[in-house]
């Protein structure tokens, strides 16, 4: 079954609806919420992984829209590039999953893609601009 | 026992000399104690690698003909100074390019110059009877300049603050993100191997000192800007804060990209990683002392960076032991730490200077004039005034 990431963004006043209920209930989606920032009365936003049908991820995603959420595919991949890394380490200042440590010993970067959750925070934190998304 | 400047220089000059970084010789005095590692360990290597925002070239560009006094300069539309002589100019890191913005600056051409790039030179000037051209557009390359040297007005910094945020919001600084709610925090220090820490009164770094400049051997040329010895010590007599910086200056021609490194500080500026390393000779125990002391003793302070005056409020002292093992206790909160300074890169700094002083007779030079010490002129900050008032 094909897998999906998606980034969605709540409107606010719309954030208390169980979009996700419904994706599960009447789209036959199986979603896995990687990253969730919901308030009510202010803009939410949440990273999530969908499995399902393409027909049924198509319907989906419409039934989102049509709920108000902006739907944009997520990165399907962060990479670091190992020539840019300097080894500051700043990036793990602002990884809340821990996917990305200094080695106690050598202090060097280390990256736990199973760990990540794709909220790109290290993607603006890295000064060297040494980590991208691709989609 | 004491070993004199001249001793040491006669047995680096032979290729006698012993010569342990930093982080080795901490590791040997803990082991043999303080005195034997002294006796043993003739120089002792220091290294850094943080963002250093003082920083920047003076570049020669040579004349064209016919020739043109350069008055707005741009290097891959980064502005440079047009404030000097014809065809000389000053590119500092933090200049934003006009086009790309802080995504690329003054710190990215110096960087693209180190890696044999050739970069665009645009400059418009008056036209008078000796420079008759008004306009240029060219291409130049490292080797083509005739002079391209660092100075950097600020490196090195003796210490530096641990930055958390209080605010409900997240803070986009110099020393990176900060999470609200002290969701994280950042330090930026070789800690141990931080040349300035390890001579912390500033006894065998001064005016004329050799280093290690971005890879090119250079020179200690001044204090640095916002130097300023008078703040917080510990029981070393280690500041415990901010305190005295290096001016320093190097051949660009004969650095390296792999000690020099643009960097974009999202919402913030541009920056550079600059590789700095001093080796300091072990001249007798006290000295060695507090080459000695290891990230366990070496303490920085916490400053909440969600107060946004000039004296922000100190939230306590911790080591960099503490730092570096990934999490500190503020408030009896733990939180999440990182740092900006990378020690990997210290690390090969040192190891090279170590290189330099054992195998390439890297000789020492004892300081022509001492930098400012406990007792100098105050720092001083700046005041808003009006014209009257004077």
């Amino acid at each position: 079954m094909p897998r999906k990431r998606l980034d969605l963004t709540f409107p606010p006043r719309q954030s208390l609806k169980p979009v996700i209920y419904h994706l599960v209930k009447d789209y036959d989606l199986v979603p896995n919420i990687l990253r969730a920032q919901i308030h009510p009365a202010q803009e939410g936003r949440m990273v999530l992984e969908v499995t399902g049908s393409k027909e049924s991820y198509a319907a989906g995603v419409a039934f989102l829209e049509s709920q108000g959420l902006t739907v944009r595919e997520a990165a399907s991949d962060i990479v670091l590039d190992e020539e840019l890394c300097v080894n500051c380490g700043l990036c793990t200042a602002v990884c809340k999953p821990d996917a990305l440590t200094l080695d106690p010993e050598t202090q060097t970067l280390v990256f736990d893609k199973d760990k990540c959750v794709y909220c790109e925070a290290c993607v603006i934190a890295c000064p060297r601009r040494a980590i991208t998304l691709s989609f | 026992m004491a070993k004199s400047w001249e001793e040491i220089n006669a047995r680096i000059a032979s290729g006698d000399a012993v010569v342990f970084t930093a982080e080795e010789f901490g590791a040997l005095a803990a082991e043999e104690g303080v005195s034997a590692a002294a006796k043993r360990v003739d120089v002792v290597t220091t290294g850094t690698f943080g963002p250093m925002c003082s920083s920047g070239v003076f570049l020669n560009f040579g004349h064209s003909d016919p020739p043109i006094k350069m008055g707005e300069i741009t290097l891959n539309d980064v502005p440079a100074s047009g404030g000097l002589a014809a065809v000389d100019t000053y590119l500092g890191v933090t200049e934003p390019s006009r086009v790309r913005g802080i995504e690329y600056g003054g710190a990215h051409v110096i960087e693209d110059l180190l890696r044999g790039r050739a970069v665009r030179l645009r400059a418009t000037g008056p036209g008078t009877d000796c420079y008759p051209r008004t306009e240029i557009d060219t291409w130049v390359t490292l080797e083509d300049l005739n002079q391209a040297y660092f100075f950097n007005p600020r490196n090195a910094y003796q210490n530096y603050a641990v930055a958390v945020n209080s605010t409900d919001t997240a803070l986009y600084t110099y020393l990176g993100t900060l999470l609200p709610r002290l969701g994280n925090a950042t330090y930026c220090s070789g800690g141990a191997l931080s040349p300035l820490l390890n001579d912390p009164t500033y006894r065998t770094i001064g005016v004329g000192t050799r280093c290690f400049v971005a890879g090119a051997p250079g020179y200690v040329a001044w204090e640095g800007t916002q130097h300023n010895p008078h703040t917080d010590r510990d029981e070393h007599g280690v500041p415990v804060r901010p305190s005295g910086t290096l001016a320093v200056i190097a051949d660009l021609k004969a650095a390296s990209p792999e000690f020099f490194s643009a960097a974009t500080f999202t919402r913030y500026g541009v920056s550079s990683f600059v590789g700095i390393g001093v080796p300091i000779p072990v001249l007798d125990d006290d000295i060695a002392a507090t080459l000695a002391l290891t990230d366990a003793d070496l303490k920085a302070t916490i400053y909440d960076y969600g107060v946004q005056h000039r004296s922000r409020p100190s939230l306590g002292t911790v080591t960099y032991a503490e730092l570096r093992s990934g999490s500190i206790e503020v408030d009896g909160k733990t939180i999440p730490t990182g740092p900006i300074s990378s020690l990997p890169v210290a690390r090969r700094i040192a190891a090279e200077l170590k290189r330099w002083v054992a195998e390439e007779r890297f000789t020492l030079a004892p300081p022509l004039q001492a930098l400012p010490q406990v007792g100098s002129q105050a720092f001083k900050p700046l005041e808003i005034r009006t014209g009257e008032a004077i």
